[in-house]
């Protein structure tokens, strides 16, 4: 029987006390303070269902500096575009997004809700002519942007944030 | 000659305070047109189209009216269930066939929003006669010409509004057009039917105060306007959910022992049972009188649209 002195196996990063429980990726999207409790509401922004194959990583109300508490999604093989990204400001508006290629960021981008959403959510009036013509975008000026509020162009009535996650979530 | 910087008359925000104050000034004007001995030609040879999708009377009537008055013609639907609408056309599409009929549309919807949409795809002015509960500006400037020609002025006046709040496009219009010229708003509504949320926020940000209560007979010995509305019926879910607020505040006469000798009651129309017949008679009720008031606005209005001078 070998003497052979056991060796001490280091724990895997993931199973440290306060870090994070994923790794680094190799290439894909990390979003990073997210608006604690919508990172589900984030991953349908995405049409992300989990049936697609892609390895993702999903922490919820991690601690965080900055906001208290926050929600992280890693996608891996997968950079979200422009249009994404406007879509995740409604209900991540904290939200920075890291492009990360061969385990470097290659891009760093901090969300900015825009001053006008277009096209992207509908109005919570179910009366506004955005609802009920063919043909018309929805249009809403920001007149809050933590946490995001909207106010229709067209019939002036205010969305909330706690309307768009809903909405978003419910949306494919 | 006096112009406006819109194209279109769509809400009152669009418009300047100076803007406001150039149509009421021009609407007095025009008095003098229907009284005098020879009939206008200001609008001759122009057409209005009158788009009505919800019904209505005073409005329709009284922007017909105001375009003969002028010396111009009106087009019409006479009912839009027989038009292409009930084989599913489009606003836009309807707005974008009109527009090659006439020199300016008037649109009453039953959807906010819907005449915006109908000046960004028109090619003539388009003017707002009511969208759903949103606004009805055209309302709120004979409102306005009503109280400036009775009260001789149109600031630091004690006004109220009365009853269905949230639905009242009227109200709405009213609330932001009135409060550039007073400091406060008393609201009276029943519960459920309070002003919109945003309205109260955008008045409240522009540092005006809200007063909203339920205390009707309270306050109106402080009023020098009491502006009366109908519960929108057609606006509620179910016949329930209106029979529980129907009624909730009438005017009658005993109410108005104390008030000030000054107090003008206006109502929009048509009035369901918000104000007894009784008080027709008093020297408080300026609801008829508004009638007047809409045909010299609305002449005003087109006169300003149709970049006609008027010196």
């Amino acid at each position: 029987m070998s003497s052979k002195k056991k060796k001490s196996v280091k724990p895997p990063a993931e199973e440290k006390p306060n870090e994070l429980r994923v790794q680094k990726i190799k290439a894909g999207t990390v979003i990073d303070h997210i608006t604690a409790g919508n990172s589900l509401a984030v991953l349908q922004i995405l049409g992300i269902t989990g049936r697609e194959g892609d390895v993702i990583s999903i922490a919820m109300n991690v601690h965080s500096k900055r906001l208290g508490k926050k929600d992280i999604i890693k996608v891996e093989s997968r950079e979200i575009t422009a249009d994404e990204i406007n879509r995740i400001a409604l209900v991540a508006p904290k939200a920075t997004i890291n492009i990360i290629r061969n385990y470097k960021i290659h891009t760093k981008m901090r969300i900015e809700v825009p001053d006008e959403i277009i096209g992207i959510v509908r109005c919570e009036n179910p009366s506004c002519i955005t609802n009920n013509e063919r043909g018309i975008k929805s249009h809403f000026s920001v007149v809050d942007r933590s946490p995001v509020t909207l106010r229709c162009t067209y019939c002036k009535r205010i969305s909330s944030q706690d309307y768009l996650v809903e909405q978003l979530q419910g949306s494919p | 000659m006096v112009s406006l910087t819109v194209k279109n008359l769509i809400s009152i925000a669009d418009l300047s305070t100076k803007e406001i104050l150039t149509i009421l000034d021009l609407a007095e004007k025009m008095e003098s047109i229907i009284h005098g001995p020879k009939p206008s030609t200001l609008l001759a040879g122009k057409i209005l189209a009158s788009l009505f999708y919800e019904p209505s009377t005073r409005t329709r009537l009284s922007f017909e009216s105001a375009m003969a008055r002028l010396g111009g013609s009106t087009i019409t639907v006479a009912d839009i269930s027989a038009s292409s609408v009930a084989k599913g056309e489009s606003l836009a599409d309807t707005i974008r066939t009109v527009d090659n009929y006439a020199d300016v549309i008037v649109l009453r919807h039953p959807q906010e929003g819907a005449a915006q949409w109908a000046a960004e795809v028109s090619k003539v002015p388009v003017v707002n006669a009511g969208d759903g509960a949103g606004r009805h500006p055209t309302q709120t400037l004979l409102d306005l010409s009503t109280i400036r020609k009775s009260q001789g002025r149109l600031e630091n006046l004690n006004i109220a509004v009365l009853g269905d709040l949230r639905f009242g496009r009227t109200v709405h219009s009213l609330s932001y057009a009135i409060t550039r010229f007073t400091k406060r708003l008393y609201c009276i509504s029943p519960p459920g039917l309070e002003l919109p949320d945003e309205i109260v926020m955008d008045l409240k940000e522009q540092g005006k105060e809200v007063i909203e209560t339920t205390d009707l007979k309270g306050i109106l010995p402080e009023l020098d306007v009491l502006y009366a509305t109908r519960i929108q019926k057609e606006r509620f879910p179910t016949p329930a959910d209106y029979e529980k607020v129907r009624g909730v505040f009438r005017i009658d006469k005993a109410m108005l022992e104390g008030v000030k000798s000054n107090l003008d009651i206006l109502h929009p129309l048509p009035r369901v049972d918000e104000i007894a017949p009784e008080i027709d008679e008093t020297p408080y009720a300026r609801y008829f009188t508004q009638m007047f008031q809409g045909v010299l606005v609305r002449m005003a209005i087109l006169s300003l649209l149709l970049e006609v001078n008027t010196k």
